[in-house]
Parts: C-alpha cells; structure tokens; sequence
C-alpha cells in the first residue's frame, strides 16, 4: 500500500499532524493520553461540562416556513406570544413565565456565589424561573430571583422546610442528563467553609454522593414521597420531577402517575460541575430523542399540556428553543449556556486557562475549582472576575435574544403562540435524526420506524 | 386537650390547621386517633405543640418538623421524622426503614427497633434506639448522634463522614470506613446525655463507639476498592 | 411499581370473609398502584381426579357454556365452570395436561391464568377499586389469598402483564420492585422450556421459580437461589396450596410490612392495607429481614 503524501495545508489534521504520520482510530493521542493518566492516577477523570462529542442534535432539523400555502406573521403588533405556567394539574398556585426558558438547577458550591447572583438577576428580568441545587437555597439567589424552584436531592445537602416553603416550586431530582443515576460531586478545593457549612460536611473534602434519595425508592414510593412534599407546603407549589434521559417514555408515564405537575427530562449534553467523563459520555440518550419520547408518553396518558413538559441538555440558541417546542415541549431548561453567557470559556486570563492546560472555547475544569472567569469557582480572588451586574446584563441579553430567536422562527411558521409550532414544522437533515425525532427527511415523507418503513 | 380523628377529618385538613396556628397559640396540646397507616401526618410543623398520636402511623410522619414534640403510641412506617430540624419525634414502637433520613437536629427517639437504613444521610439530628436497628443504618451519616441500645445489622456507617455512633449490643458488620473508636469519659459523659433525653435507661459501659476512618475524605487509589 | 398483599387464615372462622378483606386491602393500595390489579384465591378444592383453572377470553360475551359442553363430550368426563367478570373457573376431570392440550388445540385464543387443586387466579386492567368490583371478590370465602396493585414501570398495561403470575400448579407469585437481569434470564430459561408471553420482569422470576420447582427443589430452597440469582430490588409474595412465603433482596428499599395474630397472617407494602383487618390493632408487627426466606403453611 502506498503510503500517503503530506497532507495539504489547509487541512486541520494536518496542522495537529504536520509530518502526516499515520493516524490510529481507536487510540489517537488523546485517547492515549488519558490511558496514560489513569496509569498515574488509578482514578476515573473528572470533569465540566457535557458531552462533548459529536451527537444528533436540533441542528439536524429545520423548519419550513412559510410559503404559498401558510403565512408568515408580521413583526411589531401581530404578536407572537411566549408566556408559559407551570404546574396547572394541583398546585393552588401555578407558576406564571413570560418566556418559556428557564434557568437549571446548578449548586451553589458549584457555582460562585456572584454566578448565582447574576443568574438570578437576569432571570427576574426576563421573567423567567432559577433552579437551586444540589447544596441549598443561598439568600443571595432567593433575593436576586423572583420565581425560584428548589430542587430535592439525593444528598439532601442543606436541604430545609423553611427555603422550601419560600421558594415558587419544588423540584424532585432522580437524575440529570450528565449522569443518570449518578449523585453529585464536589471536589475538596470547592468545599470552603461556607459550602462546607451548608452541605455539613468538613472543610476541603473530596464530597462522596449518594445516587438514591434516602427514604424512597421507585416510582410507587415517589408518589407517597411526592405527597409528603405537597403536605409540607399545604399544596401550594408545583412539583416536578428531573430526570436524566434514558428510559424516557418510561419515566415520563411513571412521574406523571407519581403525581408530578411537570416533568423535566435533561438530555446526554447536560452539564455538570464534576463527574466522571465514563458518565458523561456513555450513559443516556442525546436530547432530541428524549423530547420525542416525553411527549408521546404524555399523549398516551392524554397529559400532554396537563402535565408540564420543560426539556434540557445542551439548548444553544433560539433554533434549539423552538424546536424543542414544536415537538412538544412546553418550556426549555439551560445550564451550560447560561454559563457561557456568563463568561465560561471567554477569551479572557488567557494564562490562567493555559495553567489549566486547556484554553477558551476548549474548557471543561469547573471540577478544579479554578475558573479563570470566576463562574464555577469559590475562590475569591476569581470569583471577583465575574461581576454580577455586568454578568446580570450579559446573560438577561443572551435570554432575550433566545426569546427573539424563537419567534423569529415561530412567526416565520404562522404561529401566534410558540406553543403552536409543531412537529409538522419540522423536517431532518439526516436519517438519524428524522428517525429521533419523528419527523420526515427533508424531501421525503419517510420517518424511519414509522409505518413498517 | 384537643382530640382529633385523623381518619373522619383527613389528613391534608388536619396538617392546614397544624400549619394555620399562630405563632402564639393556646392550642397546644393534641391527640391524633384513629391514623390507620396514613401518610405525612403532621408534616413541616413550626410550633412547640405535644402531639400524641394514638395508633400506627404510615410513611414520613412528623415529616421536616421543627419544635414540635410528637409521640406515636403505635409503630412507624418508613421515613420517620425524616429532615427534621428541631424537636423531639417518639415513637413508642417500631420504626421501618430510613428513620429521621438526612435529619439535620432534634431528637428522635425509637423505644422498639429501627429498620434498615436508620439515620441515613443524618446531618445533625440525634437518634436513641431502645432496641436494635437494621442494615445500612448510619449509611452516608454526616453529623449528629445514633445510639443503639440493641443490636445493629450488616454494613452499620457506610461512609460514614462525622455522625458518632454508639453500640450497646452486637454489630454484625461495619461499612466502609467505619471503625471502633476508644470510648472516654467524655463520650460515656454524651451517651448518659442521649439515654436520658431519651428516657430510656441502659449502662453506659455496655457500649462502644464507632466513628470515621477518615480514609475516604479524599480519594486515595489505595482506597479504591472501598468505594 | 406496586403493591402487594397476602392474606392467610389460620382460623377458619374468618374463611367466609377473606374476599371482603382482601378487597379492602387491594383497595388501600390502589394509590401506588393505578393501571391494574389481580388477585389469586385458594378455595373449593377440585374433586378427586379434578383440576381447577382460571381461563380467561378477551371477548366479554364469550359462550363459556359452549366450550364446556364441547370440552366434556369430546373427553368424555365431567367439566363444569363458573364465570367471574371476564373470567372462568373451569372444573374439569381430567389430568392437566390433557385439559391444557385441548384447550391449546381448540381455543388457542383462551389464556390460562391459573391451575390447580384449589387455586382460581383474577387479574385485568383498570383501578383496583374497579377490578374487584367487576370479579365480585368480596363474595369469596377461601383460605388464603394474594394480590397485587400495579403501577407499570417497563411493560405494557395489560391483562397478561398484570401480576400475579401463576408459576405451577396451585403457584403464584406477586412482585413490589424491578429486576435488572430478567432479560437474558427470560432467554436461558426459554431454551430449557420455558414458555413467556410477556417481556414483563415478574413473568421471569415466576418462570424461575417454575423451573427449580420442577426440578425437584423445594420452595425455600427455590427462594434461596433466587436471591442470588435475581438482580435488582424485590420484594416477593409467592402462593402455594397450603400457604404463603415472602422474600425480599439483599438490599431490601421496597418495603414489606408482615402482621400477625391468632387468626391470621398478613403481608403488605404498607400498613395501611393491614389496618383494617380484624384485630389489626393489636397484631404483631414486624419487617422480613432482606436475603431471607419467611413462609406459613396450613397443618
């Protein structure tokens, strides 16, 4: 076989590869460097973020707009409306959002406490709901967000009645996109003292986590669970259920039977603070299935609209958001992004990634605690790099230009109310993602699976 | 004395009105009849109100409570008193499985036996057992107190953080990184503190303490099989 | 996920009213157990020579008259039957397998719930209140029962998905939990003669248990090897002829909840299904320990 020429120069290989050595598949350079780093360290790698590789994602669908046989909305007074309410099927009192994006739960000990802030800030201004986390409820968010949702976790780290009964709505997390049926995990250099008093825990350990909540388990329990929390806030707030996208259709049905007001399904690109990258990678299923799957199972049992569906993972831009929507959903979650509208991953303190031995557009280390940025961090020397009213701004505009976006496309389909764009909206780009999300390959009226084709 | 019968006015209404007391109300003295089973009875309460409750209880009753001191003449099902943040819960029977889980202060009190995962996830609060308690009790126990007066089943404190645990009979195993400790007056000095908030009367001596290794506070790959 | 409950007389005296209190029990459950419900009575033993079986046909209006009729001339021995919602309790004289051959040959569509001397097994769709009001089970006297509640976590709602699950003959068996390894059970015990008609999980475990039984092991030996060989979280009731056994996972978080008095013995997922039996008050109350084997038979 004759070995090949130099590669041409405008190739990116070949800039990674410049003597044209020939390339193994299954160990590149990476692959053996990380062989390499578990030879020395005996340890799974920990890391940020979610999946990074490549998946079936909303960029494979496009909408048709349009055309001679549907119209377009005007602009300016043919309204396109975005207001959504949460938990309509018990709570006495549903949550009313003028967008239909919400923050996710990310934990303080995770996050800076500026992060929070900020988030929080812009969340209010927008009209929109923050998430807590896996660590409590600090004042700080409660002040600076004015529709709140509490999460309820495995660890029950800070977990307390009272914070409960001040926030809007409470969340029962069984699992997370990044690692469904994994717990949380704080590397020892995030747990200061004050998340160390929050989470009782010592100062500077490396936090262990629990994968099941501790006084049930199943769906069955979950349903007694559920009225428990119900009880404790004299019926007030909506409750939903998280869970990390597996067996979607399943968990969708089982919630909703478990007395959910709303169901939140996160997708395999969901973020985390730190987990492990086995985790992140290999387990559950990339979000635009998982939307597909939640709604078919809500239809089934005729609560599709009665029973909330809020969808995560790796949303970007409004395309995202209004996709998500027209196959079904009735508001989206984000976490990652609303990090990076923050500054994750800026071109700022270039040094400081470097000493990470990463650089902007390539970080993931919010498990070590350093955030050049001062996003995922509890030091603060970093922390006071991220300042909340300029963070507030940049990320209130990042929401608005999501909440734009998406009407740009909804009006584009006819739709009066995002909620009226639909899968029929939709056509794929690939066959994958036709067959993921049940809609036809451009051109074509072919759904792969669908009608014995 | 006010008497209510759980079963004719339902448990929802009888939490409302638990939860509609001023903070400083004359109506502080209650027996609950009648519970048959049922869940969540007297849950999120915030007041100093002596709660008797005549019969057997279902799940996560006494719930997040704080201040309040409720006895159950009668056995308990699962989740017992589960985060609660102060007060004292009593349970003149049997506890199930997960009594005062993630429990963050306050006192609960099992005359009987607990069943498995006892004190897990505690986070502060102090429970005295008269009689023995079930596997994986202390699993992932970060602070407070567990005193056992009878035995406790398989893998006692996995992953135990900082809770202190005290064994007056047999343990059949311990989990990862829980070991026995010396005991010293100091801690003889706390336990005879526990018994006696507790009413429960047992010999000091009888006892031994188990606690943290502290192996597992930052991993370790020597340690990894622990995990 | 489910509940389940069994109820087991020691006195006779409280034969005439297990129907009505089994019913109450299922009742008390139908929280955690909305989609569908089934029980299994042990009761009016067949005659010598006789077998009892449960069958059941989709179609509400079936002639079970006609199949009678037919069945007993075409044999030539006594068959008789009673119907209970949608289902039948056929009496047939005849040995087993000769019943269950011709039903095979002549009414492939009809599935048989339950066989035995004394076993009459009930299960459909819909709430448990429902369910057993339309099998009218507060009539029934026996001299124990088990049933079950489901809400369905992997499998379809259906008739045939729905628990319990007969395993052999006058053997059922009932299921609060999710098994992780059924599928590639459900494999290795089709290639030794097993038949499956679901991809339900407790439809393995009770052909698991069908296998070791028919391989000679006893009960609690069978129990035992299932607790090895079982994966994931469990909490089984298991009906015999004479009594009842309970066994639960090593790591035991479904529940379990045993009571017991001079008249009778009572297993459930939450007390309150107890609550209500006679004497219920005073009971002796306690949780079957995970990894063991609990059972009670009739002398």
């Amino acid at each position: 076989m004759p070995r090949s020429t130099k590669a041409k120069p405008a190739d990116a290989a070949a800039v990674a590869n410049p003597a044209g050595h020939r390339e193994h598949a299954s160990f590149p350079p990476v692959v053996i460097a990380e062989i390499q780093r578990a030879a020395r360290e005996g340890i799974y790698d920990i890391r940020g973020l979610g999946a990074k590789r490549r998946l079936p994602t909303f960029d494979d669908l496009i909408f048709l707009g349009a055309s001679i046989s549907r119209y377009p909305l005007e602009g300016y007074r043919e309204k396109c409306a975005t207001n959504v309410t949460i938990g309509t099927r018990y709570a006495k009192k549903p949550i009313e959002l003028k967008i239909p994006i919400t923050i996710a739960g990310m934990s303080f000990g995770s996050l800076s406490a500026n992060a929070k802030e900020a988030l929080g800030r812009a969340a209010s201004e927008m009209g929109t709901s923050t998430t807590t986390g896996d660590g409590g409820m600090t004042e700080e968010e409660r002040r600076a967000s004015k529709t709140l949702v509490y999460q309820v976790l495995p660890s029950r780290y800070g977990h307390d009645p009272d914070h409960m009964r001040r926030c809007e709505a409470i969340e029962v997390v069984v699992g997370q996109g990044a690692k469904p049926g994994g717990g949380g995990m704080l590397l020892g250099l995030k747990v200061t003292e004050r998340v160390a008093g929050m989470r009782t825990l010592p100062v500077g350990i490396d936090q262990r986590s629990a994968c099941r909540h501790p006084d049930w388990t199943g769906p069955d329990d979950l349903e007694i669970k559920i009225a428990e929390l119900r009880e404790v806030t004299d019926w007030d707030k909506p409750i939903y259920v998280k869970v990390g996208a597996t067996r979607v259709k399943y968990d969708v049905a089982l919630a909703v039977k478990a007395g959910a007001d709303a169901v939140v399904v996160d997708g395999m690109q969901g973020g985390t603070g730190a987990t492990q990258e086995v985790f992140i990678e290999h387990v559950g299923i990339p979000t635009l299935p998982a939307v597909r799957q939640a709604v078919e199972a809500l239809q089934e049992l005729d609560m599709h609209r009665k029973v909330q569906l809020i969808v995560s993972g790796g949303l970007r831009n409004g395309a995202d958001v209004a996709k998500a929507l027209a196959l079904g959903a009735d508001a989206v979650s984000i976490g990652t992004a609303a990090l990076m509208a923050l500054n994750c991953n800026a071109p700022l303190f270039l040094e400081d990634y470097a000493k990470l031995g990463t650089a902007p557009g390539y970080c993931h280390h919010c498990q070590t605690g350093r955030c050049p940025v001062g996003v995922t961090t509890q030091d603060p020397k970093l922390e006071a790099r991220l300042d909340p009213d300029l963070a507030a701004h940049r990320v209130r505009n990042y929401l608005s230009t999501l909440v734009l976006e998406t009407q740009t496309l909804a009006r584009a389909c006819g739709k009066s109310h995002v909620h009226n764009l639909e899968p029929e909206d939709l056509a794929a780009l690939t066959v994958e993602a036709a067959a993921m999300a049940g809609v036809p390959l451009a051109g074509t009226d072919w759904i792969p699976g669908r009608g014995g084709r | 004395m006010i008497e209510v019968d759980v079963e004719a006015l339902g448990v929802r209404a009888l939490n409302e009105r638990f939860h509609r007391l001023p903070p400083e109300t004359n109506e502080r003295l209650w027996k609950i009849t009648n519970p048959k089973g049922a869940h969540a009875l007297a849950v999120g309460l915030d007041r100093t109100l002596t709660i008797e409750i005549e019969g057997h209880v279902g799940y996560y009753c006494a719930g997040m409570n704080k201040q309040a001191e409720i006895t159950i003449n009668g056995h308990a099902g699962p989740g017992l008193a589960e985060n609660i943040m102060s007060g004292v819960v009593r349970v003149k029977g049997n506890a199930s499985q997960s009594a005062a889980a993630s429990g963050r202060g306050g006192l609960v009190v099992i005359e009987g036996d607990a069943s498995s995962r006892c004190g897990i996830s505690m986070k502060g609060v102090d429970i005295v057992v008269g009689g023995s308690v079930g596997h994986m009790s202390a699993f992932m126990a970060q602070a407070g107190h567990l005193v056992v007066c009878g035995n406790a089943g398989a893998h006692l404190g996995d992953s135990i953080y900082e809770a202190v645990i005290y064994v007056g009979g047999e343990v059949a195993s311990l989990g990862s990184d829980c070991v026995e400790k010396p005991m010293t007056e100091k801690h003889r000095e706390k336990l005879k503190q526990l018994l006696a908030s507790a009413g429960l009367s047992a010999r000091p001596e009888r006892f031994r303490r188990f606690g943290s290794a502290r192996q597992l506070y930052n991993f370790k790959v020597d340690h990894a099989a622990q995990y | 996920m489910c509940g389940i409950v069994g109820l087991f007389l020691k006195s006779s005296a409280l034969e005439s009213s297990l129907g009505r209190h089994l019913s109450a029990m299922l009742g008390a459950l139908s929280d955690r157990g909305p989609d569908s419900a089934g029980f299994a009575i042990y009761r009016n033993p067949a005659p010598r020579g006789s077998i009892k079986m449960t069958l059941f046909h989709p179609d509400s209006d079936y002639g079970w008259d006609h199949l009678v009729r037919e069945m007993s001339e075409e044999i030539g021995t006594d068959v008789r039957g009673q119907p209970r919602g949608s289902h039948f309790v056929l009496t047939a004289a005849m040995p087993v397998e000769t019943a269950r051959h011709w039903l095979s040959h002549h009414r492939p569509v009809i599935r048989i719930m339950g066989v035995g001397d004394c076993i009459e097994l009930y299960k459909e769709k819909g709430n448990p209140k429902e369910v057993v009001r339309r099998f009218r089970l507060d009539e029934l006297a026996g001299s124990h029962a088990l049933g079950h509640t489901r809400m369905a976590t992997e499998s379809a709602v259906t008739t045939q998905h729905s628990h319990p699950f007969s395993t052999g003959l006058d053997l059922c068996l009932v299921h609060n939990g999710s098994l992780s390894n059924h599928n590639r059970m459900r494999q290795w015990l089709s290639r030794h003669g097993i038949d499956f008609q679901t991809d339900n999980d407790t439809e393995v475990a009770a052909g698991y248990f069908t296998h070791l039984l028919g391989a000679g092991a006893t009960l609690e030996e069978a129990l035992k090897s299932g607790i090895s060989d079982l994966d994931g979280f469990y909490t089984f009731a298991i009906g015999t002829k004479d009594g009842f056994a309970v066994v639960r996972d090593p790591i035991a978080c479904k529940p379990a909840v045993l009571a017991e008095t001079d008249d009778w013995v009572a297993m459930a997922s939450e007390y309150r299904a107890i609550a209500h039996l006679p004497g219920a008050d005073r009971s002796r109350i306690w949780e079957p320990s995970p990894a063991t084997v609990y059972s009670w038979k009739k002398h």
